[in-house]
């Protein structure tokens, strides 16, 4: 497929989607120790080709659905770093209100339709939501993300089965970063090939390296020209990899370290950046630049979580039902 | 003027009612198990695939857990689904999108998602169905906040309670009872000031109420109609609405004939009678002449045995041997 070739400012975004990612999670990892963020936490560090090349193509009526691991993408659909942070920090500014934290976040006027931490349950929504858009005539795509452990899970299957069935237009993105939390894929899969999957439920699929930002980013593209040509689901199979435990629980004993070193050596940040600078793109100072200016978004953002307030405890009921004309008020049971 | 009330049996009054929705709204759609071609596993959409088409008729693979998350995505992408699950047992396998998402999405969310979903099923023993089709799990579905619960008993119930549950924005559970399908009564077309959501008096009398819903009521009629015959008149509720339950109207009730006899086709520990009589303890204890007693389900699994499983559901002489009982009790100094 002839596409057309990323311009220079393009391709230095991708690089501060990657960073800015990168620097909020760090930053989460720090306030986790320091015990201002709680619960469970789990980390996209090592992971930010995806979501940076993924999102790049994604446009503000696009949906978006992810998991437990979907701080980057509720950050590149455009839910400020400062609603991400307040959430983390269980605040009533938070994107969720302080009900969700870091596996919940969601955001109706970005599309963003969670942080869904049961594992490959965002799969059917997704697929419905495609089936919205499409009987409602909206031109609307909805991009739908999960681990390689949901291909496990018969929500994958059954979904798959339904969008291929009625043809509709959902990009299934599955970050496969070799690990079901802790069970390597070998060890949990009679079939490791994720596209081989798709492929038997007659879904156009295509492995991506997925460490590499501009190899995500085309990928992703061909897959939404082809949804829209043909009206009908595509699969993506990002082969990746995380630098950080499952979760900040995770003493990661399933793994080596050397296994991680040579993952990290193909850390894609550092090789766009690299990338960048032998083309000529960017300089070293250019470099600074966008590493202060996300200092400056991150430190704001733990500023204004820092700064809110929790939810009032008479509160604790509210939106446990919508309300409308002529059905029972109230919370109560 | 609306048309006199014309007969028809439950199932027709489902059909009457889907039918309705249908023509009413183009966002509403049913999907389902053989709910097109076939026509209902039980006939109850018989003939909407020819006149609604299969874009809003849709026949789907056998995948619970797939097509009733689809309809969680629908619903949050705009339209009005209606998932129909073959009986309430299959609904386990559906499990997971009802209780952690649909049920959880408004108030996790902070009041940004609703999930205007129905989920309508077939419930109850009675047709030597065996253990894993003759379930009463309506009640276990009641424990769950987020949740509406609706469960028709009558024809006009089965006729008009769609309507409401399409229009409100939460999602609602309907339990249709699959012995009452060939029930005929009088219906009719157009119902002022219809409220699905309270409980109905639907005889009333002084010396005990019978608190009941779905399957259970025709049984709970004929034996108060057995007892008025032995001098003994019984007021008879049916919830209609399970969650949220109508504690105004039970009360009321109790404080008037001060006994009260919950007949659940549900198990009873842990059961939705447990819940309405420790409601009445706590809320009208003194008005009481007489301990609350509860006749429910035995509990063991629903044996296929026409003589086994008739002895494991309440029946008419059970009823009315209980409610003797609980008087000649109370008689005593």
């Amino acid at each position: 497929m002839k596409t057309q070739p990323l311009t220079a400012s393009a391709k230095i975004t991708l690089l501060k989607d990657m960073m800015r990612i990168r620097r909020m999670e760090e930053l989460c990892a720090e306030l986790y120790t320091q015990e201002k963020i709680r619960g469970f936490l789990h980390l996209y560090i090592g992971e930010e080709a995806v979501a940076a090349g993924v999102m790049a193509n994604v446009r503000e009526q696009d949906n978006v659905i992810a998991t437990y691991r979907e701080h980057g993408h509720a950050l590149l659909k455009g839910v400020s770093a400062d609603a991400i942070m307040a959430e983390m920090f269980g605040r009533v500014d938070g994107c969720s209100r302080g009900r969700g934290g870091s596996m919940h976040l969601f955001s109706r006027a970005h599309r963003f339709f969670g942080g869904n931490a049961i594992v490959a349950g965002g799969i059917p929504q997704g697929v419905g939501l495609a089936l919205a858009a499409r009987q409602l005539g909206e031109d609307r795509l909805t991009f739908c993300f999960f681990g390689d452990g949901a291909m496990a899970e018969g929500a994958f299957h059954e979904s798959a089965n339904i969008a291929a069935l009625w043809q509709l237009p959902v990009i299934l993105c599955c970050e496969n970063n070799r690990y079901a939390m802790g069970t390597a894929i070998e060890r949990y899969e009679s079939q490791t090939s994720m596209t081989e999957k798709a492929h038997a439920y007659n879904i156009e699929a295509q492995a991506v390296d997925g460490m590499d930002v501009l190899a995500c980013h085309t990928a992703t593209r061909q897959a939404v020209a082809a949804v829209r040509a043909q009206q009908k689901p595509y699969f993506l199979e990002f082969n990746t990899y995380r630098f950080r435990p499952h979760s900040m629980f995770d003493p990661e004993l399933y793994r080596q370290k050397a296994e991680v070193d040579a993952w990290k050596k193909k850390c894609p940040i550092a090789s766009w950046r690299r990338a960048l600078l032998a083309d000529q793109l960017i300089s070293e100072t250019g470099l600074a630049q966008i590493a202060a200016d996300i200092e400056k978004e991150m430190r704001q953002a733990l500023a204004f979580a820092e700064a809110s307030a929790w939810e009032p405890l008479a509160d604790l009921e509210r939106f446990l039902y919508a309300t409308a004309e002529g059905t029972p008020k109230g919370g109560h049971a | 003027m609306s048309p006199r009330p014309i007969r028809m049996t439950y199932r027709e009054a489902l059909r009457r009612g889907l039918d309705a929705a249908l023509q009413r709204d183009p966002r509403v759609l049913l999907l389902g198990e053989d709910v097109g071609a076939y026509g209902g596993t039980y006939a109850v959409s018989k003939g909407l695939l020819k006149k609604f088409g299969p874009e809003r008729i849709r026949d789907t693979p056998l995948s619970e857990l797939g097509f009733t998350g689809i309809g969680v995505g629908a619903a949050l992408g705009g339209l009005r689904p209606i998932v129909e699950i073959m009986t309430v047992n299959f609904s386990f396998l559906a499990l997971d999108q009802i209780v952690n998402s649909a049920a959880i999405m408004h108030h996790m969310s902070g009041g940004q998602f609703t999930v205007p979903l129905v989920v309508r099923m077939t419930t109850g023993g009675g047709r030597q169905l065996a253990a894993q089709h003759s379930n009463s799990f309506e009640g276990w579905f009641a424990h769950i906040p987020g949740l509406r619960i609706l469960a028709p008993a009558t024809v006009e119930d089965a006729r008009h309670m769609l309507a409401p549950a399409l229009a409100d924005p939460n999602p609602v559970l309907i339990f249709e009872h699959a012995l009452l399908l060939n029930r005929e009564e009088e219906c009719a077309e157009n119902l002022a000031g219809f409220n699905p959501w309270q409980a109905a008096v639907r005889k009333p009398g002084q010396q005990l109420s019978l608190i009941t819903y779905g399957g259970m009521l025709p049984r709970a009629l004929e034996a108060a109609a057995s007892l008025h015959e032995q001098g003994i008149d019984i007021e008879v509720i049916d919830l209609r609405c399970l969650r949220p339950l109508d504690d105004a109207t039970i009360l009321a009730s109790v404080r008037k004939t001060h006994r009260a006899l919950i007949v659940d086709e549900g198990w009873r520990s842990g059961s939705l009678a447990a819940e309405i009589s420790a409601r009445i303890m706590e809320q009208a204890f003194y008005d009481l002449d007489a301990p609350v007693q509860r006749l429910c389900r035995k509990e063991v699994p629903l044996p296929y045995a026409k003589p086994l499983e008739d002895f494991a559901i309440p029946q008419v002489a059970d009823i009315v041997a209980t409610v003797r009982e609980m008087l000649q009790k109370g008689a005593q100094p």
